[in-house]
């Protein structure tokens, strides 16, 4: 795949590098200066942002995963934050993974190429509208309409065990329900695209043989294309729950900006992005360190998220090349 | 490949039974039904963008300096933010596009698949995941507290964002030229950086010219990263990129989506539908392009 150095066929390498002049080595170093710059920004974001929230993490210790912010009394707590991204993250993944899972089946499986194109266009739509956007249509439209949905689903289960702590009062157009479903929709591109390409290399044969014993299609994807495309599927899910925890605007938008941890979905909430997002502006002293603290607890778990995420998805298509 | 099994035809086999039948058309059917439930959404909001922007857009609309929040809808504009957005748009093209294109040489033409290319490559992949606010929150720290606000602070969050997408794009581009015409170059005795500068990267340029406008386009519609970069809350034209504070169409809606004045949400709609037609314009030149050029693509 990558191109071989060229190879003379008298002399050593290193008589040939000898021989190089000097602004091509002059251009490798360019090229390698500008390879380094993503490690080194990723370093620096690291060191730099950690700097400016050494003074939280010093000050509050352990308290940093307390229950309580509240600027007014000087409680700096991250926990309803690291809570609602989890709350959010998770309903947008149980929405986003089945529908994506879908929609790339069906354009591998059942549809002809000349129609997946055009379905493809349109999921890619889906990711070039903006997250402001999205947040704008969510909290004057989405969020006034769906708020009607709620407050006559929480009056009906109210009184049953279960259902009545998760979907019952109070119930607000602004909620953790609603930022899930947004960020289920942003997420979508990106999870159909990536099991897309891992189901795109389950071979041909394999559905062949599937076929050829008297399967149906649900019965050839269960047997064939599932187990062979696990990994990568696994893969995929994972860097949709990193963007799906990462983003922000939308999510601040419709949240409900209120630092809660209360079992009700429909209730306002606030996650680690959005809070940043809307009080770091008018933040000072240790709040704004502790925003900035945030920060670095959101970039340490999406590094870890994303770097096990490409790991999966590597080795999934490694396995498959090597097979 | 996938036209061979698409079309073959399930049903004429005898076999499957009924239930058997049944339970593959419902799956069909699930499948269908996941595409529409993202169309419907999908269509939603492009139907509201366009209909409650376009009644508020003229051209003086996009031009006029931005009035209190309070003004009603036919009174100021947003010309400060498209102003704004397409300088730092621009400036960060100008940053990320080329260390981008040259990082990807990199990767490609030198460290093939030497340890620190693979780990390059690899982290590349992670920085995309990396969330947009935080490279707000990086600048800041980094730029912001010592020189102040400015267009050119969101320039550089911007190209953060947009720099490991490029490296991606123009891999992947690069990866498609055929080791023949690089060897065809060599055998002429041409310098490795002669031979990726005047032959690989003309025949990998449509790719990628069209993988830095779709950057572009992601970048243009980012608000996070400049929220504590150019700070926003102008109301006249702030021409220099280098110094003072800024604004743009993302951060201006993001201010008025929260407003309540109707004014203020009308001119987010129109602010909105401004910005998605930048990013859709971008998307269709990218097509285009990549179209035109797709040599070795396909």
């Amino acid at each position: 795949m990558a191109p071989t150095e060229p190879t003379s066929p008298v002399g050593s390498a290193g008589a040939l590098s000898a021989r190089r002049p000097l602004g091509d080595r002059g251009f490798q170093l360019i090229a390698l200066g500008a390879g380094l710059l993503v490690l080194v920004i990723l370093v620096l974001i690291a060191v730099s942002t950690s700097q400016q929230a050494s003074s939280w993490f010093s000050t509050e210790g352990l308290k940093i995963f307390s229950k309580t912010w509240d600027p007014s009394t000087n409680q700096f707590g991250a926990l309803p934050f690291i809570f609602g991204t989890a709350v959010t993250a998770v309903i947008a993944l149980v929405l986003a993974v089945p529908v994506s899972l879908g929609i790339a089946l069906l354009l591998t499986e059942v549809v002809p190429y000349r129609w997946s194109r055009p379905i493809v266009y349109v999921i890619d739509l889906l990711a070039v509208v903006p997250s402001v956007v999205w947040g704008l249509w969510g909290i004057l439209i989405f969020a006034t309409w769906i708020q009607h949905i709620y407050s006559s689903i929480g009056s009906g289960v109210s009184g049953i065990p279960v259902l009545d702590s998760l979907f019952g009062a109070p119930t607000s157009g602004a909620s953790f329900f609603t930022a899930g479903i947004i960020l289920a929709f942003m997420i979508t591109p990106i999870v159909t695209s990536l099991s897309r390409e891992v189901i795109a290399t389950v071979p041909t044969m394999d559905r062949e043989g599937a076929y050829a014993l008297g399967a149906t299609r649900l019965e050839m994807i269960r047997g064939v294309v599932i187990p062979h495309s696990q990994g990568g599927i696994v893969g995929a899910v994972l860097l949709g729950l990193g963007r799906a925890m990462g983003e922000t605007i939308a999510a601040a938008l419709v949240i409900g900006s209120s630092p809660e941890i209360t079992s009700h979905l429909f209730a306002t909430g606030y996650n680690m992005p959005s809070v940043i997002a809307n009080q770091f502006g008018e933040a000072t002293g240790l709040q704004r360190s502790g925003l900035m603290g945030i920060g670095v607890l959101l970039f340490a778990f999406t590094i870890i998220i994303n770097v096990i995420a490409r790991g999966v998805v590597e080795r999934s298509a490694r396995k498959k090349r090597g097979a | 490949m996938a036209d061979v099994t698409a079309q073959r035809p399930g049903p004429q086999l005898q076999e499957p039974r009924s239930w058997r039948r049944t339970k593959n058309r419902i799956a069909t059917v699930l499948m269908v039904l996941s595409f529409v439930l993202v169309i419907i959404p999908l269509g939603f909001v492009l139907v509201s963008v366009v209909a409650k922007g376009a009644s508020v857009i003229s051209w003086s609309f996009l031009t006029s300096s931005i009035p209190v929040s309070v003004a009603p809808a036919n009174e100021g504009g947003i010309g400060p933010a498209v102003v704004g957005t397409l300088e730092i748009t621009a400036l960060a093209t100008v940053i990320a596009v080329p260390l981008g294109i040259l990082g990807a040489i990199y990767l490609n033409e030198y460290g093939g698949k030497n340890i620190l290319a693979r780990l390059i490559g690899f982290m590349a992949d992670v920085m995309t995941g990396v969330p947009s606010i935080i490279m707000g929150l990086f600048i800041y720290s980094l730029w912001v507290l010592h020189f102040g606000y400015s267009g050119l602070a969101g320039a550089f969050a911007l190209g953060c964002l947009m720099l490991p997408i490029v490296i991606r794009s123009t891999f992947e581009m690069l990866r498609l030229v055929p080791s023949a015409l690089r060897e065809g170059a060599y055998a002429l005795g041409a310098t490795k950086a002669r031979v990726t500068m005047t032959v690989v990267m003309p025949a990998a340029l449509g790719g990628i010219v069209s993988g830095a406008l779709l950057a572009v386009a992601r970048a243009a519609g980012e608000t996070a990263p400049l929220l504590f970069t150019i700070l926003g809350g102008l109301s006249a034209v702030n021409v220099n990129v280098f110094s003072g504070a800024n604004i743009a169409l993302p951060i201006l809606i993001f201010s008025n989506a929260s407003s309540p004045y109707t004014g203020a949400q009308a001119r987010g709609w129109g602010a909105a539908l401004t910005l998605i037609a930048i990013a859709f314009i971008l998307m269709i030149v990218a097509r285009l392009i990549s179209a035109r050029f797709s040599r070795f693509s396909r």
